[in-house]
């Protein structure tokens, strides 16, 4: 900081989270500002003049016009370094465990400074690269195992380059300078921490198309709505609709090195929940606590509304970050419409012009913005390491109306789009993720991947199964008319496939040990079995068959109880088909052409 | 230092007065505001510049004049005087005691916003809370800590339900130091007499703190009437180990009167008028109920509110229901059946429901039987309404039995007297009982192991009564 030119103003005017300051000429816009006697924190979001308008992130009962206001001269950033994965952050990056220490309260009280990552921590820092070799920015320096999942890498901070000169290995704080570096004969200190504008994306070498996919274990997202590792999708719903579960149910299990846990403006028991919850629960793939992985960001509520604003960019940073590292990164935002009236209440107070339902004009660029950051890409440095972001975002529309901004401008950038339906959740169908409504633009994308994963079997199957759930609806339709006894044999297969495919495929009990999780070789199999059946079936009733028979065979039982066997078990899943057929074979009229009904 | 006294106010507007040549005011102040009668009101600063000061007054400012009312600022938040001795008092939306007792000797003076609780500091809340009434315990339970609003409409009995479930509220694992705290905001004399007469009736009032604030009290004090309660409560909860639950009714006042203050400040409105803050609003009086990690006690909340049109969809609802951990909706057509509590479980949902049930909670079958009961509820009306258009002819004879046990589980488990009190393992029983009507390979729900432990030995004695009503 320059300690030449600290900028000093006074309050002029509050208004909740909203202080306006004069004498801050020559401050920077989105600058981080010190607020008054106990020192808020705050950033500037608009200047006019001499007069600055600060959002404050912290409570501003008690402040007085004539306080000072003082600038920092930078822009609102993150800490970046080792210490940051199992962590549990407020919106503007502050440790909320060491919240509680500072305040020796179980509430947050303001004005509290603590560092985001761990100054006295040491760790043990293993070089990768010796003295003399010649480094680019975002080549690795070393490594240290920052949990036993995740190995951080430190790498050359953006802008810079040159040769080593010193590096050792050994144990430091993540003050300490672990390397010196030589650019154009300055000789350049490298600690582990860094810092980052949060508002900024981080740049990246080249980017790439998202085309392969990340599974989420989910078997309605997999199979018919997939989501491309660096892709981004979003999940609008009404209340109870069980957006927070489908959020939760994905950063459980997608397939990501790095889950970057963002909840924006929501429930503090929720967050309470993730914070007990994913210590205990295990990844799938390596068998660790999935808190190994996770680093929280929990802006609940209830908590200052500018710093809720901040808290998805904070999340963003952190996340590309360890994309920047070289890892698979899923940034969980729940939920962005909070996000979003956190803007709206800001712009209020600004007394900007409004735009559609009082949010600002801006909202659908700082949105686009937001979503843009996600993707798949070869990152800085000179091995060229693949790594992505994806983001999924939940949205909160008022009365589940799609209609409304955040939605609107929501679908205009998410790829992926999981509409949650109120009817299913009265239902109780979960995932309540609507199979008519949502779309996934990865689909066709990622069918290649899968089609050569499944020896081309692939595509056909989950194309056949989407056009049964469609020819559905449209029977549904017929029977809520004129009764189910209008309908053809044929068409009341269709409709019982259909019922299957929802009740044995679709829904799954995310509360349920086994059945949370299911691999795509299971899926792929389960798919397979309830369309074997559909087909078996199909011939027998065209040969005569009566339908009650098939209808009520013992198989079905088989087929409706696959989901709950474990992954070591699915090959039984094979075994079904046998059973299909001896048992649709023994309500067959042999050699009957002529039809019974 | 000491306060300053104006007399410089130039502008009325609604609730709100603007006053000038102000110095050294602190945002969210206190302000004293005395009028030519002698009469004095409370305020508090909502928004000052460098010389003027905009004050929010409680009690309306009917009466001011800008001549002569002088204005004190107390240089302190809005601060509730606490202390054990209020339980079984009676106060106002000021905090001052209404039942002719004397008045509280404050233990301590408390912020009435609170603080926000730190996530970290939670505790999850997983203690089940029996409300002895089936379609909360059985459908969608309650633990304690939890925030579950009861979305009602006018007409509907939601006042009988919330002095229930005061009553009946207790926790499996035995007798523990218990307290509801119960504010009203513009509601009925009536109504408040109501929760009165019961609360003494049951003896329920000495464990009872009470603030109400009636419909011809001044509707800004609404603002302040729950934030009282809920003060009084963390008091209650947190430093006198006590549970606490706390009641809010009705909620759709307390938006009005938030509505009243932010188009006198001329704020640019959100959804039909209310302010764009209103969820963050709401969500500073919700997110205060909750555990807190080492302390004994918890503040679980059941806000009540009539809901405009019976319309989910409108803001207060909606806002609410994103902020609560579930909601419990009250159904029109449930109550012309006569039937009590008319709780329309389809939308109804507990979101906390998950961590409180099950073994060594409830019971082991707790879970998949409610999920069961849900998906048979569902297929039954579908199958009821397909009768409607269609006649009964056209059911097969699953949905006949699915219809009909749509209808026992309306009759007999949604059913039930408001004095009834009725144990988990009752309302457990019941659903199984019900469940003998549906066709075994039909329940999808739960798992084999169960059904064998509690349905078999059912149908054994039923099967008879089964095959016969199946085939009528």
């Amino acid at each position: 900081m320059a300690a030449e030119k600290v900028i000093k103003g006074t309050i002029e005017k509050i208004s909740g989270p909203l202080v306006v300051a004069k004498g801050m000429f020559g401050a920077g816009m989105y600058d981080v500002v010190r607020i008054g006697e106990i020192g808020l924190v705050g950033e500037i979001i608009e200047l006019k003049g001499d007069t600055a308008s600060i959002q404050a992130y912290e409570e501003t009962s008690g402040l007085m016009p004539g306080e000072r206001v003082v600038s920092t001269g930078e822009p609102l950033s993150v800490e970046l370094g080792p210490g940051l994965i199992e962590q549990f952050y407020d919106g503007v990056q502050r440790p909320l465990n060491l919240i509680e220490d500072a305040a020796k309260s179980h509430y947050i009280s303001r004005g509290i400074d603590v560092p985001a990552i761990d100054r006295k921590k040491k760790w043990e820092f293993t070089p990768k690269v010796k003295a003399g070799d010649a480094v680019e920015q975002g080549d690795i320096l070393g490594v240290v195992q920052e949990s036993v999942l995740v190995e951080h890498r430190i790498m050359v901070p953006v802008g810079l380059g040159g040769k080593v000169v010193k590096i050792e290995k050994g144990s430091f704080t993540v003050e300490e300078v672990v390397a010196v570096l030589e650019q154009n004969g300055e000789k350049k200190n490298v600690t582990m921490l860094q810092r980052w504008p949060v508002r900024k994306a981080r740049p990246v070498a080249k980017r790439l198309p998202p085309v392969i996919p990340m599974t989420t274990g989910q078997r309605v997202i997999d199979t018919f709505f997939p989501i491309a590792m660096g892709g981004t999708a979003c999940v609008p719903g009404p209340f109870g609709s069980g957006k927070t579960v489908v959020q939760h149910q994905l950063a459980k299990w997608a397939e990501a090195e790095i889950v970057v846990y963002v909840g924006c403006g929501e429930r503090g028991n929720e967050m309470t929940d993730v914070l007990l919850e994913f210590p205990e629960l295990e990844d799938p793939r390596s068998g660790h606590p999935l808190m190994k992985r996770t680093v929280l960001i929990a802006n609940t509520s209830n908590m200052p509304v500018a710093a809720r604003e901040a808290s998805i960019y904070t999340g963003i940073t952190m996340a590309e970050y360890y994309r920047d590292m070289g890892y698979s990164v899923a940034l969980m935002a729940d939920s962005t419409s909070r996000w979003a009236e956190a803007l709206r209440e800001m712009s209020g107070r600004l007394e900007e012009m409004p735009g559609e339902e009082g949010y600002p004009a801006y909202l659908g660029t700082r949105l686009a913005s937001f979503y843009e950051r996600a993707g798949r890409a070869i990152v800085l440095g000179g091995d060229k390491r693949e790594a992505s972001v994806s983001a999924i975002g939940a949205v909160s529309p008022p009365g589940g109306d799609l209609s409304e901004p955040v939605s609107q401008n929501t679908l205009r950038v998410a790829k992926v789009f999981w509409g949650l339906d109120a009817t299913l959740a009265y239902q109780r169908h979960f995932p309540a993720i609507n199979w008519l409504l949502s779309y996934s633009l990865y689909t066709e994308k990622l069918d290649e991947f899968w089609d050569v994963k499944f020896d081309d079997e692939w595509s056909p199957t989950r194309i056949e199964a989407m056009t049964l759930l469609e020819d559905e609806d449209k029977l549904r339709e017929i029977v809520r008319l004129v009764g189910v006894d209008a309908l053809s044999k044929e068409e009341r297969m269709v409709l019982e496939t259909a019922k299957s495919l929802r009740e044995d495929f679709l829904h799954q009990n995310a509360f349920h040990e086994i059945d949370t999780y299911a691999s795509m070789e299971k899926q792929f199999k389960m798919l397979k079995t309830i369309l074997a059946f559909h087909h078996i079936s199909m011939d027998a009733l065209k040969k005569g068959a009566s339908m009650n028979e098939v209808f009520n065979l013992p198989v079905r039982e088989a087929i409706a109880r696959m989901r709950y066997l474990e992954e070591k078990d699915i090959g039984k899943i094979d075994d079904i088909e046998g059973q299909i057929k001896n048992e649709v074979a023994g309500v067959t009229p042999v050699g009957g052409e002529s039809d019974a009904a | 230092m000491l306060p300053k006294e104006y007399k410089t106010i130039s502008e009325l507007s609604g609730p709100l007065l603007l006053v000038n040549k102000t110095k050294n005011v602190r945002y969210d102040e206190l302000v004293e505001i005395e009028l030519a009668s002698g009469e004095r009101r409370r305020g508090r600063v909502l928004e000052i510049t460098s010389d003027k000061a905009l004050v929010q007054v409680f009690e309306g400012t009917d009466g001011i004049d800008i001549k002569s009312t002088k204005m004190l600022f107390l240089g302190k938040v809005l601060t509730l005087p606490v202390s054990k001795d209020m339980l079984g008092r009676v106060f106002n939306g000021r905090g001052e005691p209404i039942d002719d007792g004397a008045p509280i000797l404050a233990e301590k003076k408390l912020d009435i916003n609170g603080m926000p609780m730190n996530p970290f500091s939670r505790d999850y809340p997983s203690e089940f809370i029996q409300t002895g009434i089936s379609t909360i315990d059985g459908m969608n339970p309650m633990v304690r800590g939890q925030k579950l609003p009861i979305f009602s409409g006018s007409g509907l009995p939601h006042n009988r339900m919330a002095a229930q479930i005061a009553r009946q509220a207790t926790v499996i694992s035995g007798h523990e130091d218990f307290a509801v705290v119960f504010a009203a905001m513009g509601i009925t004399f009536e109504e408040a007499s109501f929760f009165m007469e019961d609360f003494r009736k049951t003896g329920a009032i000495q464990r009872t703190v009470m603030f109400v604030n009636l419909a011809d009290d001044p509707a800004i004090e609404r603002i302040t009437t729950p934030r009282l309660a809920l003060t009084a409560a963390e008091y209650l909860a947190f430093e006198q180990d006590m549970h606490v639950v706390v009641i809010l009714t009705d909620l759709t006042n307390y938006c009005e009167a938030l509505r009243e203050i932010s188009a006198a400040r001329k704020e640019v409105p959100g959804r039909r008028g209310y302010p764009g803050y209103l969820y963050t609003d709401l969500a500073t009086m919700y997110e205060r109920a909750g555990r807190l990690k080492g302390k004994k006690g918890s503040i679980t909340q059941i806000p009540i509110l009539t809901m405009p049109e019976d319309d989910k969809t409108h803001p207060i609802p909606d806002l609410t229901g994103y902020i609560t951990e579930g909601q419990i909706i009250l159904s029109r057509t449930l109550h012309r059946k006569g039937i009590y509590p008319p709780v329309d479980v389809m939308p109804s949902l507990s979101r906390l429901k998950d961590k409180g049930i099950g073994a060594g909670k409830t019971r082991e079958d707790h879970a998949d039987l409610m999920n069961q009961l849900f998906a048979g509820y569902a297929r039954g009306k579908e199958a009821k309404e397909l009768a409607v258009i269609l006649g009964e002819g056209a059911l097969t004879e699953e949905d006949k039995a699915f219809a009909k046990f749509a209808d026992m589980f309306e009759d007999q488990y949604v059913r039930q007297g408001e004095y009834r009190n009725r144990t988990y393992e009752e309302t457990l029983e019941l659903g199984w009982d019900l469940l003998t009507v549906i066709p075994v390979k039909e329940l999808k729900r739960v798992r084999d192991a169960y059904i064998a432990k509690y349905l078999q030995p059912r149908l054994k004695s039923e099967e008879k009564a089964q095959a016969v009503s199946g085939k009528v």
